[in-house]
This record gives C-alpha cells, structure tokens and sequence, in this order.
C-alpha cells in the first residue's frame, strides 16, 4: 500500500492542472497516476496551435501547452506514477492501481480527483450497417498514428461527424498528401469550433456535407468505399439520396463520452446528460473527498476550460485535506436544473457558502440560436436574464455565479433555458 | 509429404475433428483459405449450447445434440474455454406460441433432454425479471449453455497443433483430384496430397464436395446479423432467452455471453454470396425490434458494436455426414448450422468413426494431451496471483486494453503460442482486447507495435485480419 494525500487519476490537463493547484494550496504530497508512458495526455498528439489563448494569453500547440504543466509539476514535486493503472477505487478512497515497478498494490489518499478524461464514440455505437474492413478509425486514433506514430491511416479519406478532431484531422491529412474527399455532418449544423471550420476545411476547399451520414461501409479487406445519405429533419435518411463514395479510410468524430468506469464501479451518482458523474460548485461528487475535473465530467471545447475547472477542484481537494470542508453536512444545497433546448449545467448542486470567485454555471443549449436569451428561473420566477448573440450545441456557454444572484434565489433549483 | 488425413476448413468442425484425429497415430493437417482459424462461421453465431428440444427425433440434429452438450462441460475444461451452463428459456407471448413450447417440450422429452419445465408468466418472470410483462409462459431447460464460439474454436485448434496436426493457412482450395488412390488437394499456394479427405468447409462445403466429384447435396448461405452490447447491459437477463422458433430458425435470442456482454439476434435472410456477411439497416432494426419484444429494458447507447455470420443450410435439412459412395475415402460434413456449435465434439467422434470404418488404422498415440490452457487473463487473477505473475514477467504490469484490461504479457503470449496471432483480430479474439467498448481506439495502435516487433514486421504490414486488410498506408511525409 502507497500512502499520499492526494491521488489524481489521469495526467491529462484536467489531472495536472488539479494537482498543481492542490499542490500551491499547501498539499503536501500529490500523486499523479498516468497511463501513458508520459504525463499530457491527448494534448502530446495535438501539435497543432491554438491551445492557451484564453489563460496563458499567448497561441501554443497541445505538447507545448502540457510541458508548462509538466515543468510546473515538476519543480513542485509532484510525483508521477507513469505506465501505471488506475483499476478501482473505494470508498475509503484507495486506489487500485497497476504497473510493472509497484505490481498490483493501492494508493491510499486523503483525497481523490479524477481526472480520466473522455474517449470517442465508435462505428459500433453508431450501427452503421455494412462489412467490417480495415480502415475505419476514430478520429483521435488517426491523430495519434499520423502525429506520434508517423504512420499514414490511409489516403482518400471520408470523414463522418464534423467535432473538432474530424475538423483539425482533416487539415492534417491534407498537408500530410492525402485527400479528405468530404466531412459529412449528420446536424444541419457542426459541432465544431467555428474557427476550426474556417482554418481547416473552407481554407483547404474541403465540402462539408451538412444533414448527411454515411449509411452503408464496403470493401471487405481494407475499406473501398462509403455510401453517404442525406438526412430529413428527423435525421433519418432520405430515400434516394444515396451516393457511392470512393475511400479507403473512414474517420469517426461523432462525439466524446466522459470515461467514466471506475466513477460508476466505485458507486459515484451519474449524470446522464452528461454522461459523467454530479459535481457540486467545489467539483466535488457524490463520494466524500472524490473531485471531478475536466472531459471525465463534461466534454469540453477548450483545454483553457478544462485547466481552470481542474484548478478550483484542485483548490477545493486542498481545502478538503485541510479539514476546512465537509463538515457542514447540513448546508442548503441548490439543484440546477436544465430548461428548455438546455442539454446539461454543470455543477448539478451548488451549496452558496463554498461557492469560489470564479465559479460559474456550464451548459450547453440544444440547436442553434441567434439574438437569443439565457433565463435563470427559480420557483418559477426570472432571476437572470442574459442576451446571447450566437448559441451553438459545439460551443459551451457559461454564467458567472455571483452572490448576487443567488441571493435572488427563492426555492431549491435553479433553471437554465434559453428563449428566443 | 502424404498425409493420412486432410480437412478442408479450420473452422469449429473442422478444428474439433483435427483435435480428435490428433489422439491418433495419423498424419493429419488442417487446410484453411483465411489467414487464421475461426474465421467463417464459428466467428460470428450465438455462442450457445443448445438444450436439445429444437429438432426432430432422429435427425443427426437431435442426435449429436444431446451427445454433444454432455460432452461440453468436459471438453470445455480439457480446451480451458468459458462455458457457463445457464439454462435458457422460451418464451410465449399468446396461446399459440404456448402450444408451440409445448410441442417443443414433447420433442425434447423424445429427445431426452432432462430438467425441463412449463413456467407460466409469473414464474418467468421471477426467474429473470426483465422479461416482458406480455409473457404468459416459457419453456425451461437447465442444460442449456453458453460459450464462446471462436475461444472454442481457437482452443481446439491449437490443441490439435499441439499434438501434431499441421495446419495450412492461406490456402485455398482450387481444385481436388485422385491420384494413384491419394487425394490431390491443389491450393492457392500449393499441393497437398492424403488418403482420406475431410470437407469441413462451412458455406463452401457442396463446392468442395463437387470438387472431389460428389454432389449429392447444396449448401444456401443464411445470413444472421447480431448486436453486442457493453458490459453495463450483460446483467439484464442470466439465462439464454429464446423466441418460438419458425421455419427460418430460433428467431431473435438475447443471451448474456460468457464475457458478460449482451448479445441481441439473430434475423435470418437467405443470401446467394458466400462471403455477404454484411450488416444492413432493416437487420439491425428488426434485431432491437425483436430484442424489446422479449427484454423491453436494455440501452442501445451500450452498442459495442454490431456484425453477421451465415449458417450452412443444407438441402437436407438435417447434417450431411458420412463418407462419399462415389468417392472412395471424402467425407462430408456439410450442412453444419445449428445446433453445430453444441455437436461439434460428438460430429468429430463421429468422423473418426467413420474414417475408421473407410480403412483409416487408428492407433492411439502415446504422447496425446488433451489438455490446452488458456492465454492467462490478468483480469480474473486474485491480487495475489496478478503480483507473482508481474515478477515472474513485467508484462503482466502493463495494460495495453483498458477497457477489458489486457496486459502486454497476454498479447505476447498469443502471438508466440502455437497457431500464434498474426492480425488485430487475430489478437483481439484470443485477449480481448480491444473487444471492448473503444474498439480497439486506445489500444489498437499498441497492439499493431507489439505485433511489428513480434513478428519482424514494419508497422505498415500489420493487418487486421490478414490478406489485404491492412491497417496503414505508410509512413507519414
């Protein structure tokens, strides 16, 4: 048995950034456990730039933005527990972990941030009917072939889902000489950052094929082609719309699922919306002493999100050691709730008297809106009303959670929905 | 080289057969058209261990049925395979269907199948509460089973190799001649020459016979498509959960399987290729369609992923297994759909018997072992046995597949035990991994490293399942 104060699982920019900060608020020791043989996570394989804009003001690529994490970690002391693991957690908060150094042993912690991140939907999930050839590849999977491997997937390429991996791997297959024949969009809208759309497809003469899916795969070696549809507002597809396209790599970008095993086999209360486990304005779940940070909560746009998410779990974890929290087990708690064309907020629960500086509510609006209104309710009356522009589902809106307003809180819930 | 005996098709039958000549001082090998063994049929079926209510008394179906499912609790634990003898049930939705299970109850006490019952709703409900609330009976039998299909398949295989039979990939069948009394068997890589010929060859099984100039019986490919649900989902129902059958088949089942997925299907679609082992939109609808009728509860969202086998259907109606009178030492065992996973040991006793009968001296080889072990699982290790299995090999210490949580010491080991893996698919049907919820996402990109490394491969050779399937199109600029 391991003995640390803090365990965080997963060396990604949730985990490191957690730690970090956990560490700066005076924990003493900080595990980090990582899979990889390196911390960073899917920031190591995204070599293109743009990460960073919001917190660090300057454009960097994804290893870029991981190694000034990584030297910070470092210089604190942070101990890195690589090629390592995480297999369980219990309620006690001990960690089952596994490596070739340590064995099968546990790493028991004062407290637990988790930090695994997401992984990506599959041709399986979505039933894409068809044969079952080589070159069929998640989006994520291709970038890490081409960018940390240097291997080619493929070289006429069909990409399915239009989320910001599809978008940048598109780009940059064509610079590596293969052809992106189309990126098919089964919404009448992308999912994707808008200057993800400009940079990597409209620059490169790249169609985006809106309301279409692919609906059958051929080839039963290595794929040879795809047929695509288009799709009706119920998006199902149109009779007579098929078309027959030539490839021989299909990548998937159909969404991110937060990886959340270890959360549910360690009995944490789950969000379904989100798909990862209920936080309250501390990130903390349901499990005394167990934060939440980063894509294993919600999927986010931005690493930038993701790091000042990571932060305050990483502060709230510290305060959490340092006995200034979970005593008071009677506070009023406060139930977000998600309104009409809302998909999810995050944090589900919000007890005012922790509520930091910087806490805000996320969420993300179902269809697009222009010239729009984010209402706050409480027993059914306005308490906050926010002009919004442009609302896309690919972008996360967010309010800042002042003390202003909720003392204009009446009852136990706060509803987010957005009006025309 | 002439060999005593060569089988056409390393699929179940043909391994299983392979496995039983191997007691033997035979010289016998195994011919296969695909790169690996398992690739046709016993890939992709239900995975069951039927009862032995479903076919008529006196067809081999019936026979070799009972016989075989006796056999399997003892075959599975010589081949270190998952069996798990759940039961099953049938259920009936109105009064028809219950004169139907009825009917089946009487065939499978003519049959001999023992234990079963008549439960009403009520009962089959308590039995597995997440049956329908339109269920107003079921059929029981405590004999079924389920088991994987390819495990058993791959298992029996290798235990054949490793008493002696050698096995032939990549060779296709082209031609089959008489010469001089010996079997000529021209290939897509060679010539092999026997005395006595085995045609196992699944859908191919009639073309082969014609081949050998004995044409008494076609085969017609049926395709059954089927889809595989997450862990989250295996829990829903614990025994194998049936429809009354048609003319077409058992109809849509949802079983558990012994992995602890679920898995839903399968349609029934006569097809005319051969290799359509496509998966189509009105399948996958009729199979959720079919599925809810009986477990209304299970999520979709779990889909791990979706695929279809064909089923050998013969002219016959029933298996075709005995030697050719027009042609002296083929024999046939053709026609082999269900319940041919469930027969497969008693069908390779049985050929044997009939080799013995055409001429074929069998004497039993001193050094025979039964016994196969299995790739050792990190994953249904104690803490224990995971830390001494991690100092005997650091392997056992690193996890390449998250989602079933193989380690890189179970990939190594397939790769370089007999019968080794040489594709993606080759290593995810002996490990699992990469048979998880990702696919193959995290995992695929290590797998293809360890298998470049351990077969002095570059990168870009690696395939997924051999031929020209392969996984990359070279290095980057």
């Amino acid at each position: 048995m391991i003995e640390t104060d803090l365990a965080v699982i997963g060396g990604g920019p949730a985990g490191l950034a957690a730690a970090i900060e956990a560490r700066r608020n005076g924990v003493r020791n900080v595990t980090i456990i990582e899979r990889d043989r390196e911390p960073g996570g899917i920031l190591q394989q995204c070599i293109h730039s743009g990460f960073g804009l919001h917190i660090m003001k300057e454009e960097l690529t994804g290893p870029e933005y991981a190694d000034r994490f990584i030297r910070q970690a470092g210089q604190l002391g942070i101990d890195f527990r690589l090629n390592t693991m995480a297999l369980g957690i219990s309620p006690n908060r001990e960690v089952s972990i596994v490596n070739s150094y340590d064995g099968a042993t546990a790493i028991k912690a004062g407290a637990v941030i988790l930090a695994m991140g997401c992984r990506e939907r599959t041709r399986g999930a979505l039933n894409i009917p068809g044969t079952r050839p080589a070159g069929i590849y998640t989006a994520g999977t291709a970038q890490r072939l081409v960018n940390m491997d240097g291997y080619l997937p493929g070289k006429n390429i069909v990409i399915l889902g239009s989320g910001d991996i599809g978008l940048i791997m598109a780009r940059r297959l064509t610079l590596e000489g293969a052809t992106v024949k189309m990126v098919c969009e089964l919404m009448p809208y992308s999912s994707g950052l808008t200057r993800n759309i400009v940079q990597c497809l409209h620059d490169y003469d790249i169609p985006l094929a809106l309301n279409h899916t692919v609906v059958g795969i051929h080839g039963t070696e290595r794929l040879e082609g795809v047929t695509v549809a288009q799709v009706d507002t119920e998006r199902r597809p149109i009779p007579g719309t098929n078309r027959y396209i030539e490839c021989d790599t299909l990548l998937l970008s159909v969404g991110l699922i937060p990886e959340n095993e270890l959360t549910r086999t360690a009995g944490i209360e789950m969000d379904s919306a989100t798909g990862g486990p209920a936080v309250n304005e501390s990130m903390e779940t349901s499990l005394e002493g167990v934060f939440a940070c980063g894509n294993v909560v919600h999927v986010h746009d931005l690493v930038d999100n993701v790091s000042r998410e990571s932060m305050l779990a990483g502060r709230c974890a510290a305060q959490y050691i340092a006995g200034q929290r979970g005593k008071n087990k009677d506070a009023r708690v406060l139930f977000t709730v998600a309104g009409n064309d809302v998909s999810y907020v995050v944090p589900q629960r919000i007890r005012s008297e922790y509520v930091q500086s910087e806490s805000k509510l996320f969420f993300r609006v179902k269809r697009e809106f222009r010239q729009a209104k984010a209402v706050i309710r409480s027993n059914g009356e306005t308490i906050y009303t926010k002009n919004v522009l442009r609302a896309v589902p690919g972008e996360m809106e967010s309010i800042a959670i002042s003390s202003d307003l909720l003392g204009r809180v009446k009852g136990r819930d706060i509803v987010i929905s957005m009006e025309r | 080289m002439i060999y005593d005996v060569a089988i056409i098709g390393a699929g179940v039958i043909g391994s299983m057969i392979a496995r039983e000549l191997s007691r033997y001082c035979v010289k016998a090998c195994l011919i296969e058209k695909e790169a690996d063994v398992a690739m046709g049929t016993s890939k992709a079926n239900s995975g069951i261990i039927h009862a032995g209510y479903n076919d008529k008394p006196g067809t081999l179906k019936a026979k070799f049925n009972m016989l075989g499912n006796e056999m399997m609790a003892r075959v599975s634990k010589e081949l270190d395979v998952h069996f798990k003898r759940t039961g099953s049930l049938v259920l009936a939705f109105n009064e028809a269907d219950f004169a139907n299970i009825k009917e089946l109850y009487y065939r499978g006490i003519a049959n001999g199948v023992p234990e079963m019952k008549i439960l009403d709703g009520a009962q089959a409900r308590a039995m597995e509460p997440n049956v329908s609330h339109d269920v107003i009976g079921a059929l029981y039998s405590p004999t079924a089973g389920i088991i994987c299909p390819y495990e058993l398949n791959i298992a029996a295989a290798e235990n054949a190799v490793q008493n002696g039979v050698e096995i032939f990939l990549d060779n296709e069948v082209k031609s089959i001649s008489k010469e001089k009394g010996l079997f000529l068997i021209k290939t897509s890589k060679g010539r092999i020459r026997s005395r006595y010929a085995v045609n196992a060859a699944g859908v191919y099984a009639d073309a082969i016979s014609s081949m050998a100039g004995e044409c008494d019986y076609t085969i017609k490919p049926r395709k059954g498509e089927y889809i595989l649900l997450d862990k989250s989902q295996g829990g829903l129902v614990h025994t194998v959960i049936f429809q009354p059958p048609s003319k077409m088949g058992k109809g849509i089942l949802i079983t558990p399987t012994v992995d602890n997925n679920l898995l839903l299907g399968p349609t029934a679609e006569d097809v005319d290729d051969r290799e359509d082992t496509r998966t189509t939109a009105p399948g996958l609808e009729e199979i959720i369609r079919g599925a809810r009728k009986s477990v209304p509860a299970f999520d979709l969202k779990e889909t791990i992923t979706s695929f279809a086998g064909l089923r050998a259907i013969s002219s016959t109606g029933d298996f075709v297994i005995k030697a050719s009178e027009r042609v002296k030492g083929f024999i046939n065992v053709g026609g082999i759909q269900s319940p041919g996973l469930t027969a497969s040991p008693q069908i390779a006793k049985h050929v044997v018997e009939i080799l013995e009968n055409e001429g074929l001296a069998l004497k039993e080889k001193s050094g025979f072992n039964p016994e196969r072990r299995r790739v050792l699982r990190f994953n249904e290790m104690s803490l224990e046995e995971k830390n001494e299995a991690i100092k005997n090999d650091s392997g056992f210490g690193n996890v390449i597949c998250r989602c079933e949580t193989v380690t890189e010491a179970e990939v190594i080991d397939c790769i370089r035990r007999p019968l080794g893996a040489r594709s993606l698919d080759g290593i995810k049907r002996r490990t699992r991994a990469g048979m998880g919820r990702c696919q193959g996402g995290f995992c695929g990109p290590k797998v293809m490293a360890i298998l470049s490394r351990e077969l002095g491969i570059p990168m870009d050779g690696v395939t997924k399942k051999g031929g020209g399937s392969k996984m990359l199109a070279g290095k980057t600029k």
